[in-house]
């Protein structure tokens, strides 16, 4: 191995660590907020691109009627003065699509719309009405949305890869292209943004109030419904802008989500679902990983990643004290 | 006498299924192999109509009783115990090499004749007591790994890397490719795997660049085989690149787009028909094939999955016909089943889309080489014929 190969593999392994980061900064969040695991991040994360490849093709994607489905359920749960959000989102969000059929550059913002909208309804209609439920049937109820919603994306999108087209072309060096440096940058803005966010921003205080005290949160007057709702929105938009800049470098297909978000959420572990530096960091260690292990033992590239978990949670249920749920 | 009509209409009905000859047929019309399965599926409902207007075979109707798996290989077992309760004649299918194993022991025990559709050489070697009944149409990786290895060694090759998925697709086409290379002279000096889901094989085609080999082959299929060729291309990869069958359709070509030029494939020959020299034994039954798929389902929408599907039935009708001289379905179910597996043993230079069948009681596969398998190139965003081996 000689210094281009290692230049190489670490410029890999920081352009897929960023990602995992990103998303393993969004489960932390959500996890913070709502105590849910938000397994099904990666297929938010696949439905943007997917999405935005059926309108450029000037068809309108399966996951549209999802998210109107689901706000329909939403303005229903909501009932009375509550119900106008929700409609009024699924009408402005159909006359995006409507318009993004016509206007190619429309379509860009109408997926990124899109799947935050999925987001926000996904937590109103499945996970709000079981806020006091426990760990595990949040868990379970986000692995079955991730089944449900991987099933819909094969046959929204069908079962191969699609390729948008690279916002920006050509490469800065050999080995790292402008979408590359694109991937890098928004990492970077996201990062300082939602610091600025929780630092800075009464509503950013308030959600990480809500996050470290669901009661005492509530006895100040922050709704935990509404924290919940900003935390998903929040997770559904760095997933949906990761998945439009990453499609063009790694091709997406309904499948591939899934990966993205489990290899985030082994980062959220070695941040033990609480700590952003620490989860970003260990995202960063896992693309590193990762892109080392594939250049020396490659058949056994994935073992080595998922055996990171080991000794971070091992580490985690030593520390840990026993908290009653 | 509600009763009564209820009895009577399964009288009818029975009557009128005398002497209809049931064929199951199991396919992945959904789920990840669904881009194969369609295609077959398509080509038995294109059959069916064919049949009707013909009034079927040596006088009896044929009915296709087609059953979707959705790739998952309880399904394809469960399916196939239901078709062989329904009294089918045969079982054609399924499209995977998975599901295909698992109603070997199915059709075994119930003494059903099978052609598979799926790729493995595993389905029907060795021809023991259970792969007896079992037939199947597609070409071996052994088979098209061959192609790949003549072609590299005509082109003056003499070290080659290998990269390909982290499952039964992957591992099947290294330990056939490698073992061809090694007879051949070549020397495999890089042996690396990656996943259908990964985001990145820069890792694994940094070490293949690395050891300076000739030429790259991808043991992949479908359009996850575009990623290490294009990674390959970015890092500035000097040498050929090869694929293999699994990559011919449109998709492949959609999704690489330039990346992919120039890259060489073996596959059947009905993926380059009209390029085929007259004397090509395969060219014009395979023309026919592509020109009533497309009269019915679009031009440019046919594939070579579903040309495996014709070539089934290709196989399957004269030896129905032989088989019915023999037994009667009606009257000795088993005999016949067991007359029709004979009868498919029996089958001698069947020309078919994909090369000329002979089975025999040691090769349930009766593809020969050299009529079964070209090498292809992309050239401008389609397929075009490089070479044969005849």
């Amino acid at each position: 191995m000689d210094a281009t190969i290692l230049g190489f593999l670490l410029l890999d392994g920081l352009q897929n660590g960023v990602i995992y980061g990103l998303l393993a900064i969004a489960m932390v969040l959500v996890f913070a907020v709502t105590r849910v695991i938000l397994v099904p991040i990666g297929e938010l994360l696949m439905f943007a691109p997917l999405s935005l490849v059926w309108l450029l093709e000037g068809k309108v994607p399966g996951t549209l009627w999802l998210a109107l489905a689901l706000g329909l359920v939403w303005a229903g749960l909501a009932r009375g003065r509550g119900a106008w959000g929700p409609l009024l989102g699924a009408l402005g969000l159909s006359a995006l699509f409507f318009l993004a059929l016509f206007l190619k550059p429309l379509a860009y913002v109408a997926a990124v719309l899109l799947v935050v909208y999925l987001g926000v309804a996904t937590y109103r209609v499945f996970f709000q009405p079981l806020r006091e439920a426990t760990v595990l049937s949040l868990l379970i109820m986000a692995v079955g949305l991730h089944v449900a919603y991987q099933g819909l994306g094969l046959v929204f999108f069908g079962p191969e890869q699609f390729r948008p087209e690279p916002l920006l072309k050509g490469e800065v060096v050999v080995g790292l292209s402008w979408q590359g440096v694109l991937v890098l940058l928004f990492a970077l803005l996201s990062v300082l943004a939602l610091y600025g966010f929780f630092r800075f921003s009464l509503y950013g205080k308030a959600l990480l109030a809500a996050a470290e005290s669901r009661l005492g949160a509530r006895l100040t007057g922050i709704s935990p419904e509404e924290a919940g709702m900003v935390a998903f929105g929040i997770a559904s938009l760095l997933a949906g802008l990761s998945g439009l800049l990453l499609a063009p470098l790694i091709n997406a297909a309904y499948f591939m989500g899934f990966m993205l978000g489990l290899k985030g959420f082994v980062a959220a572990i070695l941040g033990g679902l609480a700590s952003y530096p620490v989860a970003f960091l260990g995202a960063l260690l896992v693309g590193f990983f990762e892109s080392f292990t594939s250049f020396f033992a490659s058949a056994y590239k994935e073992a080595l990643v998922f055996l990171l978990l080991v000794p971070a949670l091992f580490y985690q249920s030593l520390r840990a004290r026993a908290v009653e749920e | 006498m509600k009763r009564w009509l209820a009895v009577a209409l399964v009288l009818a009905l029975s009557a009128w299924a005398q002497g209809v000859l049931k064929v199951g047929v199991v396919v992945s019309a959904t789920g990840p192999a669904a881009s194969l399965g369609i295609p077959e599926r398509n080509t038995f409902l294109m059959l069916q109509e064919l049949l009707d207007r013909q009034g079927g075979v040596a006088g009896r109707k044929v009915q296709f009783v087609i059953l979707d798996d959705a790739s998952d290989t309880t399904q394809a077992v469960r399916n196939t115990r239901r078709l062989v309760e329904e009294g089918a004649v045969a079982i054609v299918g399924t499209t995977t090499t998975p599901a295909s194993l698992g109603m070997i022991p199915v059709v075994a025990e119930a003494k059903v004749p099978m052609i598979s559709l799926a790729a493995s050489k595993d389905i029907i070697h060795p021809v023991d007591a259970q792969r007896f009944w079992v037939f199947k149409t597609p070409q071996t990786e052994e088979l098209m790994a061959r192609a790949i290895v003549a072609d590299m060694v005509a082109r003056g090759v003499k070290t080659v890397g290998y990269i390909g998925f982290n499952d039964a697709y992957g591992e099947g086409w290294a330990r056939f490719f490698e073992a061809e290379a090694k007879a051949k002279g070549l020397q495999v000096v890089a042996n690396e795997r990656y996943n259908r889901t990964d985001t990145s094989v820069t890792g694994q085609v940094l070490r293949i660049i690395a050891r300076r080999p000739d030429a790259v082959l991808i043991g992949a299929s479908g359009t996850p085989a575009v990623l290490p060729q294009r990674t390959l291309k970015e890092r500035g990869y000097p040498g050929l690149i090869y694929q293999t069958h699994g990559v011919a359709n449109p998709d492949f070509l959609r999704v690489g787009g330039k990346d992919v030029e120039g890259t060489f494939l073996p596959a059947g020959p009905i993926l380059v028909a009209e390029q085929l020299p007259s004397a090509f034994p395969s060219k014009r039954v395979a023309l026919d094939y592509i020109q009533r798929y497309e009269a019915k389902y679009g031009i440019g929408s046919y594939s070579t999955f579903g040309a495996h599907a014709w070539d089934a039935w290709l196989i399957l009708r004269p030896a129905l016909e032989r088989a019915l001289k023999k037994a009667d379905p009606d009257k000795d179910l088993a005999a016949f089943r067991a007359a029709l597996r004979d009868e498919i043993e029996a089958t001698r230079n069947v020309v078919a889309t994909h090369g000329v069948f002979t089975f025999t009681k040691e090769n349930h596969l009766g593809l020969r080489f050299e009529d079964a398998a070209v090498m292809v190139r992309v050239e401008g965003g389609r397929w075009r014929l490089e070479r044969t081996f005849r």
